[in-house]
């Protein structure tokens, strides 16, 4: 069957199973290595992208409920020349270990910075609380994030 | 395999299995090397031909090769820096391959905090070695004094009036296909690249898509695999219906062997409904059921014991105040995010799998033994994973792949296990007990030390078939090798059993668990966690009983100089002696440990804050000092003790393996939760003390046991009760403050 998908600003006619998860799409047919598969469960966000500006676990949404939504992995928040604005944050800070989760983590906080441009500690927390780290990366994810707001990097302790 | 080539196998099980000793590179040339290499550091000692470590072609391409690998450490940009640092070239400059069965050293696995000191220190002599050389050769082209040559930081090589040679010029006349010689004086003068801030290398593919992990590896024609097994280890699958399955579309096979079990798609949807479809008439346990509990049959095992430190002999002063406790932790998995993947391919009689193992060579020599092959049919190329934090799931779905592999010839296969599986067959974190009886005398000096370890094994490493999950699935089956303790001063249950604290009488014992109901191996510290908990908990529970400041009493018992440097920069930067309390349920608490009792030390102060109505624990401000010897990259050190506290918080405070009599019951985040967003600290701030010129001595391990006991002892403080079975999970605080 045909599914018609919207990844990154480009229209893709993809000939496959529409039930499908999203994320298997993303990666296999689409070749987008940033998506992970961490649990297929909804619990750890290692797949977040987003659908129509908001955060969503890939693993979950088949193919068939991503038809005509606007998705977007960290592939597409690329700047000019390069990597967008989130992206670079971790960069800037150095906020991976592993990395495993960091493409999660970027578009789960990408999807917070949109609604909230600059949202408080507790938001940022809140809003980060369904992707995990093993790693315990988290300290410098907050920096990365609080940096790509514009905010001061080290928060109140 | 046939039987007679099985026996001689199994009878060299102990020497195989817990050998790290790396073999010669096939360009290593054994015999003609001498004694010479006795006196060589670091890896250069197994492998001292300085061209296995470094490579330069004519063009001035420098190439660097490592036996250890990138686990999310930080290790290849550390040894970057270091390759650079020597070398007097920019880090761009050179290239690193990593834990390769046919390129690199075999330098065991990438675990124990031991690849700065035995990789980079081999690194850091070849290197020298190699300058030396080239410097050597330039002078020899000039007709000057080989001390007239010196580098330009540009890869030149510059002579006294003016000469100039490129490295590739000067090596393309020199044979680096000779043994390294010791005691070559480092490069003088200010570091270029050693000691200073030095981006990641793989962090930017991470953070924008790159291929960065084998979980992205996509080869021409692969397929997709999934295992099928049971609902967590021991249990075995019920009456898989194959035929149906076969008949599903996009199946390309169904491997059956033995009891291993697996489907190919062309597909990785159409695999993982294969696998479901499997899985579908449920699973029964098919080891014997374990325990109801579990941590009181590992006190009523059978035990191998040692007496690891007895200075019973010694009079000591008549302890004035006596505390006997004892403190435990549950079985703890590695938990990576990715569930563990592999890439393997068959083809032309040669077997290629990409792998995120720690240890190439060993998983070669498992793999080799479990497909009968020839260890040279096999080549085993380590591609990232997740972090794995010790002996995860990676040898065991890089053995799936390659008997997958095995029964598609000539197609690449990748396979990922799914949560359930990484979670459920996962080697866990070995469970512990450790009894103390101590006591202070009226000076406020440990009079006396008695105390018991309880641990069955932390290795069950492959090296052999019955180390990986599919061994025993095989038929007739691999017997999984029986565990050897890790002999100290490393030690396995036992690691950091001794404390570092003068002690005046003092016995450890260290009871090794002969068997283990559950499958266990390597998590990040082995004991190391465990015992510094217990020790550190005690320290403070004597320091309580004779009315000290838990810091000021850790100083007054300690005798080296660096233990006390990281104890007085961590409680200073942290501003322990004006911690105030205040009303409420605020807590501090404080622990120190050297990693190993020979590697880095590592001091940790925390702040937490209990709920009084929920028994909510929150870690506030935290701070640690660390001294890792002479520092790569401080950042990375940084790195690593960051996530070393916050991991530990999250094992110490709310995990746990939870067990029924058919197996294990947390088989995903729900069922086996760690730490979110909301439970990390406030702050996380990490003072490095650099030792220039002292031995690399590694970071990845040194921050959990004086994390996860700082946050005990500041529970602690917080609600005047003192928890001593892990984890301090909010239940069990509730309960103890009857809120």
């Amino acid at each position: 069957m045909s599914v018609t998908l919207t990844v990154n600003g480009r229209q893709h006619v993809l000939d496959i199973d529409p039930s499908t998860p999203l994320l298997y799409v993303l990666r296999d047919d689409l070749q987008l290595n940033a998506a992970k598969f961490g649990c297929g469960l909804g619990q750890c966000g290692a797949c977040t992208v987003l659908t129509d500006g908001k955060a969503a676990f890939s693993c979950l949404m088949s193919a068939a409920a991503a038809q005509g939504r606007e998705i977007v992995t960290v592939e597409g928040l690329a700047g000019g020349a390069g990597p967008g604005r989130m992206p670079k944050a971790f960069i800037d800070e150095q906020a991976a270990q592993c990395g495993y989760c960091i493409a999660g983590m970027i578009m789960r906080a990408e999807a917070l910075l949109r609604t909230k441009p600059k949202p408080t500690e507790a938001e940022i927390r809140e809003g980060m609380q369904p992707n995990l780290c093993r790693c315990g990366t988290h300290m410098r994810i907050l920096r990365a994030v609080r940096r790509a707001a514009g905010l001061p990097v080290e928060a109140e302790a | 395999m046939n039987a007679s080539r099985r026996e001689m196998l199994s009878a060299g099980a102990l020497v195989v299995a817990f050998s790290l000793a790396p073999r010669a590179l096939a360009q290593g040339g054994e015999g003609t090397l001498g004694a010479a290499r006795a006196n060589l550091p670091g890896s250069l000692r197994q492998t001292p031909l300085l061209d296995a470590w470094i490579r330069i072609d004519r063009q001035g391409a420098i190439t660097v090769f490592t036996g250890k690998a990138e686990l999310g450490q930080g290790i290849k940009t550390a040894l970057v820096q270091v390759a650079a640092e020597e070398l007097d070239v920019p880090p761009v400059a050179i290239r690193l391959v990593s834990a390769d069965t046919e390129r690199t050293p075999n330098e065991g696995v990438t675990a124990g905090s031991h690849s700065m000191q035995d990789s980079g220190t081999a690194i850091l002599n070849a290197a020298a070695n190699v300058r030396t050389l080239l410097a050597e050769a330039a002078a020899g082209r000039w007709g000057v004094a080989a001390d007239g040559v010196t580098t330009a930081g540009d890869g030149h090589m510059k002579g006294p009036s003016g000469q100039s040679a490129t490295y590739g010029e000067l090596a393309g006349g020199l044979s680096l296909h000779v043994a390294a010689r010791p005691g070559v004086p480092r490069r003088g003068g200010p570091h270029r690249t050693l000691g200073h801030e030095f981006a990641r290398v793989d962090i930017p593919a991470k953070a924008t898509g790159g291929q960065a992990y084998v979980q992205d590896l996509r080869l021409p024609g692969m397929l997709h695999a999934r295992v099928a097994r049971g609902r967590s280890d021991g249990a075995r699958l019920k009456a898989p219906d194959v035929e149906a399955v076969e008949a599903m579309p996009g199946v390309v096979k169904v491997v059956r062997k033995g009891a291993f079990l697996a489907v190919v798609a062309e597909r990785q949807w159409s695999a993982i409904l294969a696998m479901r479809a499997l899985q579908k008439g449920g699973s029964e346990r098919a080891a014997a059921p374990l325990p109801a509990d579990l941590q009181a049959n590992l006190m009523a095992s059978p035990s191998e014991d040692e007496t690891i430190l007895d200075t019973t002999r010694m009079p000591g002063p008549a302890p004035a105040r006596q505390v006997k406790a004892r403190y435990s932790r549950p079985w703890l998995i590695h938990g990576s995010i990715g569930p563990s993947c592999a890439v393997a391919q068959f083809e032309a009689g040669k077997l290629t799998v990409w792998t995120h193992t720690q240890g190439v060579f060993p998983l070669r020599a498992a793999l080799a033994e479990l497909t009968n092959l020839q260890p040279e049919q096999i080549h085993c190329i380590h591609t990232e994973g997740s972090g794995c934090y010790g002996h995860n799931g990676a040898d065991d779905v890089a053995a799936d792949a390659a008997l997958i592999a095995l029964a598609v010839p000539g197609r690449p296969v990748r396979l990922q296990w799914m949560r359930e599986q990484e979670h459920g067959f996962e080697p866990l974190g070995t469970g512990m007990v450790v009894e103390i009886d101590a006591a202070i005398d009226g000076a406020g000096r440990i009079a006396r030390w008695r105390s018991d370890i309880f641990s069955p094994s932390h290795n069950g490493r492959p090296g052999r078939a019955g180390n990986l999950l599919a061994g025993p699935e095989m038929e007739p089956p691999f017997q999984t090798p029986t565990p050897r303790p890790i002999p100290m001063p490393e030690g396995g249950g036992d690691r950091n059993g001794i404390p570092l604290y003068t002690l005046a009488d003092a016995k450890v014992v260290s009871r090794f668990i002969l068997t283990s109901p559950v499958r266990v191996s390597a998590l990040r510290s082995l004991g190391g966690f465990m015992n510094v908990v217990a020790i550190e908990c005690m320290i403070d529970e004597l320091a309580l009983a004779g009315g000290l400041d838990p810091v000021a009493f850790r100083l007054q018992n300690l005798d080296d100089p660096r233990a006390v440097a990281v104890i007085k920069a961590a409680a200073d930067r942290f501003g322990w002696a004006r911690r105030e309390k205040g009303p409420g349920s605020n807590g501090f608490g404080f622990a120190f440990a050297r990693y190993k009792n020979l590697a880095a030390y590592c001091a940790v102060a925390m702040q937490v804050s209990v709920d009084p109505r929920t028994g909510a624990v929150k870690a506030g401000k935290v701070v640690a000092a660390v001294d890792a010897g002479e520092t790569v990259n401080p950042g990375g050190v940084r790195n690593q003790i960051e996530g070393a506290i916050v991991q530990a918080i999250s094992w110490t405070g709310r995990e746990a393996m939870g067990f029924d009599a058919a197996g294990r019951t947390g088989l995903d985040w729900n069922g086996y939760p760690i730490l979110r967003f909301g439970d990390a600290p406030g702050s996380v701030d990490v003072q490095v003390i650099d030792r220039p010129g002292q031995p690399f001595l590694g970071a990845g391990e040194a921050g959990q046991g004086p994390a996860g006991a700082a946050f005990c002892n500041a529970v602690t403080d917080a609600i005047g009760h003192r928890l001593r079975d892990l984890p301090l999970s909010v239940p069990r605080i509730k309960a103890a403050i009857g809120a």
